[in-house]
Order: structure tokens, then sequence, then C-alpha cells
């Protein structure tokens, strides 16, 4: 099956699932963002009693609606692509990614809808901190939501609490706590919903800023960014500081990933992080086309290794170091890790021929092997290394995920600064006066989606060839369907979801243009 | 105000509903959405590939196995 792949219906495959992924993560960072800035704001209404915030709590809360209301079962789509494009990976994972993907529904659904109807129909019907409680339980249950979904990836970036069952060929969970507390995936949660924090601080921001400039609502737009770049200043310091610890995961359980982020292709000890740089043509190896040098960088010295390891002369491995080994820092070599996981899939061959044969005592005895926890370390832990045929094919496309992992950062720290400022503006109450800020901010908020989508392009393009981390490659995971359908259903799915995100938009523009419902005229 | 805690639920949802002023748009928007993706997407073009070619968890795991091994 692996030699004969079809290489154009594997990527068919990933660009659908791209495609979709992407544009439902259109939706659900503003979702996740906003439901938290309507708490607050509300809170303050209950608080100071002040009919002004909930008018100004009803206008976010009406944008809030329509996004949510567009964005709704965007991800089901994704899930269909599981059980149809990736049917082999769908199998192999096991109960492991179905468990989360299941309380991720039976929560979405009960905290999400529950409260969501009580938060839109209970105005004047319930008490006011009954309707409080609503709109505060489904930013917790948005946020909720994300941890199952982002619990089911970092599984794949790092599988562990899992047992490999060579009889039903599938991934077993023996430790549900490890997958849920495993630090990847506390790190991921966190990182990723407080970037959701931010995105939807920035999005509020803008709108707000668009009234300014048209001299509309200031004080909605005032108070809104007030609250806005407030928690904007506290969730993009949440970021950074999130963003960090993931980084520093990275580094131990994909040091690929992180070596392609950095454009590192030799380890070295006091390592420099790229602050800023160009890739242009590579003479490392001219023919590879996921290889490029830098034609410009700005370097900070020594910074690299102190945000992996904590240390300023730690030694970070770079590209070479993972594909040629490394023996004096105790790095396996890509040829070394591909000779175990060929015995480990050699070991699986023989288990299915001894089933074939009738032969239990051969089939019991290789069965035996996968339940050897020496087995499992030395050889199992490298099973997606045998499908490899060439370590070129290890090595994941090093300019795309080091512009978009430092796209990420430039913009993260770039809207820490514009919170900062637009605080300060408000605060001294010149913000009217600042038009030239003011555009920026609108426009900002286009770039904190390229900040959100780029923070997925990193996490995804940089742990390439994997679906799941060294045990199995994306190319296996992929099912034997024919390649041209995979590509009517991309071409019906990027009609779907542009038709959905432009109505989202002029529906959204539509709804700023009218303003609060009690402002109307 | 009815006593009866289900015509209360249904009234408070009925009330929700018709006093939407944006909402009917994105109640169409939604029932087209879910109509593709759960009619149309989910029977025409994203069958199960194990469900629908094999009758059992046994012969699924072989073939699995079949292509994991080859």
């Amino acid at each position: 099956m692996i030699d004969n792949i079809d290489l154009s219906l594997v990527d068919w495959s990933r660009g659908q699932f791209a495609l979709t992924a992407l544009y439902h993560w259109l939706f659900v960072p503003l979702t996740i963002g906003l439901s938290f800035i309507l708490a607050f704001m509300e809170t303050l209404y209950v608080r100071t009693g002040d009919e002004k915030w909930k008018s100004i709590t009803k206008f976010w809360m009406t944008l809030f609606g329509i996004n949510f209301a567009i964005g709704v079962a965007t991800g089901i789509i994704l899930e269909f692509q599981f059980g149809t494009n990736w049917s082999s990976y769908s199998w192999f994972v096991g109960d492991i990614f179905g468990a989360p993907l299941a309380i991720e529904g039976i929560m979405a659904f009960f905290l999400e809808t529950t409260f969501l109807a009580v938060m839109f129909f209970g105005w004047n019907k319930i008490s006011k901190k009954w309707h409080l409680a609503s709109t505060w339980l489904v930013a917790i249950g948005a946020s909720l939501s994300a941890l199952w979904i982002l619990v089911a990836n970092a599984w794949m970036q790092h599988p562990i609490g899992m047992q490999f069952n060579p009889d039903t060929v599938r991934n077993e969970m023996v430790n549900f706590w490890e997958i849920l507390m495993s630090p990847v995936a506390v790190n991921k949660w966190l990182h990723t919903t407080s970037s959701g924090f931010v995105l939807g601080s920035v999005f509020v921001v803008g709108v707000a800023s668009w009234f300014l400039l048209k001299k509309r609502e200031v004080l909605l737009a005032k108070r809104s960014i007030l609250v806005a770049a407030t928690f904007g200043i506290l969730s993009s310091i949440f970021v950074i500081w999130s963003g960090d610890e993931s980084t520093r995961q990275i580094v131990h359980v994909q040091p690929m990933k992180f070596a392609a982020i950095e454009g590192l292709y030799h380890g070295q000890e006091g390592a420099g992080l790229v602050a800023i740089g160009i890739m242009s043509e590579s003479t490392e190896d001219s023919e590879n086309e996921n290889i490029k040098d830098f034609f410009f960088r700005i370097e900070i010295p020594n910074l690299l290794s102190y945000m992996a390891y904590g240390h300023f002369e730690a030694f970070v491995p770079g590209v070479v170091d993972l594909i040629e080994g490394n023996q004096e820092r105790g790095i396996m070599s890509a040829a070394e890790k591909m000779e175990r996981g060929k015995y480990a899939r050699e070991v699986l061959r023989d288990l299915k021929e001894a089933k074939a044969a009738n032969d239990i005592v051969g089939y019991e005895a290789e069965k035996a092997k996968f339940m050897d926890p020496g087995f499992q370390e030395n050889y199992f832990r490298y099973f997606g290394y045998g499908f490899i045929s060439d370590p070129q094919q290890l090595i994941p496309n090093v300019p795309l995920s080091f512009y978009s992992f430092h796209t990420m950062v430039g913009l993260g720290f770039y809207f820490l600064l514009l919170f900062i400022l637009m605080l300060i503006f408000v605060y001294r109450d010149t913000i009217e006066r600042r038009r030239g800020w003011l555009r920026l901010a609108i426009w900002s908020i286009a770039l904190a989606y390229l900040a959100s989508e780029s923070g997925w392009i990193m996490a995804e393009m940089g742990r390439q060839p994997w679906v799941i981390q060294d045990l199995m490659p994306t190319f296996a995971a992929v099912s034997q369907i024919d390649a041209g359908m995979v590509q009517v259903t991309f071409w019906l799915f990027a009609a779907i979801f542009t038709a959905l995100a432009i109505a989202e938009v002029r529906i959204m523009i539509r709804q700023i243009k009218l303003g609060p419902k009690e402002g109307r005229k | 105000m009815s006593n009866n805690i289900f015509i209360r639920i249904f009234r408070f949802y009925y009330d929700g509903f018709r006093g939407m002023t944006v909402g009917k748009k994105l109640w169409i928007i939604i029932l087209i959405k879910l109509f593709v993706f759960f009619v149309i997407m989910k029977l025409f073009f994203f069958p199960d590939f194990l469900e629908s070619r094999f009758d059992n968890d046994e012969e699924r795991s072989e073939y699995v196995l079949e292509q994991l091994t080859q």
C-alpha cells in the first residue's frame, strides 16, 4: 500500500482537511473570546445597575449570536472526513480520539445550547443574576468544549496513556488522566483559548474604533474598548506565557518541529532566536524544497537555548542532528529509528501471518511483544518510522513553519502594544483624535485572524510527516478512495464555507452599522 | 402565567424565537447548512469508509492490519 500510494489522494485529502479546519477556525476563536467579554460587560451591568452596560452587552451579544449561528456545526465536517478520508487513522487511534470528541459533543450540546438560549431569550424573564450566570456558563462552556478537541489534537502531537492492541489493531486508552493532563494538552488548551480571548478583544476594539471614526455610539465604543483592551492585555500576557510553555513542550516531544519553526539546521549551544528572518535558496540541500537558508535575519543571541531549556548555553538540536543523529548529545539518527520502526512493523506482519495460518503459539508470541514495555519503548514508539523510505521525508516544510510561527508571535506582541495604547488613549480621553490608530485597530481584526490561523498552520505543518507523532505518517493514514471524489468535495467545501464566511461578514457589517437597538431611530 | 414547568419552558423558547430580529435570517442559514452537511454531504459524499465496506469490527481490523503491514 505504502509503495504504490496515490500521493495526489494524500495531498487532496490533506488540503481538504486543512481547508475545512481553517474555515472552522474563523468562527471558533471569536465565540471563545467574545463570550467572556460579554460576561465581563454583563457583570458590570449587574454590579452597577447602569442600563448603558446592558445595551452594550446586548449589542455585542447580537454579533456573538451571528458568529455562533453561522459557525455552528462547521466542525462536524472534520469528523465526517475522519471516517471517509482517514479511515486507517480513525481505526488506529480507537477510542482515544473518539472519547474526547464524544465528551465535547455532549458538553457543547448541554452547556452551550441550554445556557445560550437563556442568555439570548432570558432578558427580563429571569433575574439579573441568573441571566448573568447563564452568560458566564456559555463562556466557560465554550472554552471547555475546546478543551476536548485540543486534548485529542494534543494526543496526536504527543501520544501517551494508551496501549496498542494487536488483536484489534487499535490504540486503547489505559490512562484517561494521563491523556487529559498531558502537559502538551494543558498548554495547548491554555494557549489556544487565550489566543481566542485576544482575537475577541481585537474584534471588539476594532469595531468600537469604527464607531469612533464615524463619531457614533461614542460611549458604547469607549466602554467597549475599556473592557476589551483590559481583557486583551491580560490575555496577551497569558498567551505569551502559555506560548512559551508550549514551545518548551515542543522541543521535548517534537524536536524536528522546533528546529523547523526556528529554521535551525545545525544544532548549537547558546542558540540564538531569529526575531526576523527572510529565507531564500539553500546551500544545505538545494534540491529539497522544504529546506531554505536565511537570506537575512536578526537574531537575539542565546535566547533560543533559554526558551527551549531555560539555560542560555543549552544545546538545541537542529534538523541535521535529528536526521543524522548526534551521539555526543544522545540523539538517535533517523536511520536507527527507521530500522526500529521497520522491525515493529515486521512483528505486526508476523502476527498477521500467524493468525492467517492459525498458528496460535506464534500469534501469542508476537502479541506478547506488543505487551512488553521494552518492545514498546524501543520499537513500537518508532512504529511510524517503519513507513519512511527516505530520512528527508522527516523534514517538515521549514519556510512555512518558520513564517507561520513568526507571524503568530510577532502579531501577538503587536496586539499587546495595541491594547496598551488604546487603553491609554481611552483613559486620557484622546482616543477620538487618534484616527490613525483607530484605522489600524480596524485592520487589526484581519491581523488577529491571520495570527490565529498561522498558529494552526505552524502546529499542523510543523509536525509533518506525522498524523500521530512517530507512530503514523500522514500518507499511511489515508483511505484508499478515489482522489477525484476528494477533489470534488474539496471545491464543494470551498464554495460552501466561502459563502458562509461572506454571509457572516455581510450580516455582521449590517448589524454593526445598525448599532445597538436602543440607539436606533 | 401557567404553573406547568413544561408550558413555561415552551413559552420561554416560543417567545424568544418570535422576538428575534436578526435571528430569522440566521435560522434559515443554519437550517440550509445543516441540510447540506447532514443530508447531502454525509449521505452522498462522506460514507464511513470502514463501516460501509465491512460487516463487523473483525473484518475492519483485518483490513487496517493489511494496510499497515503491506
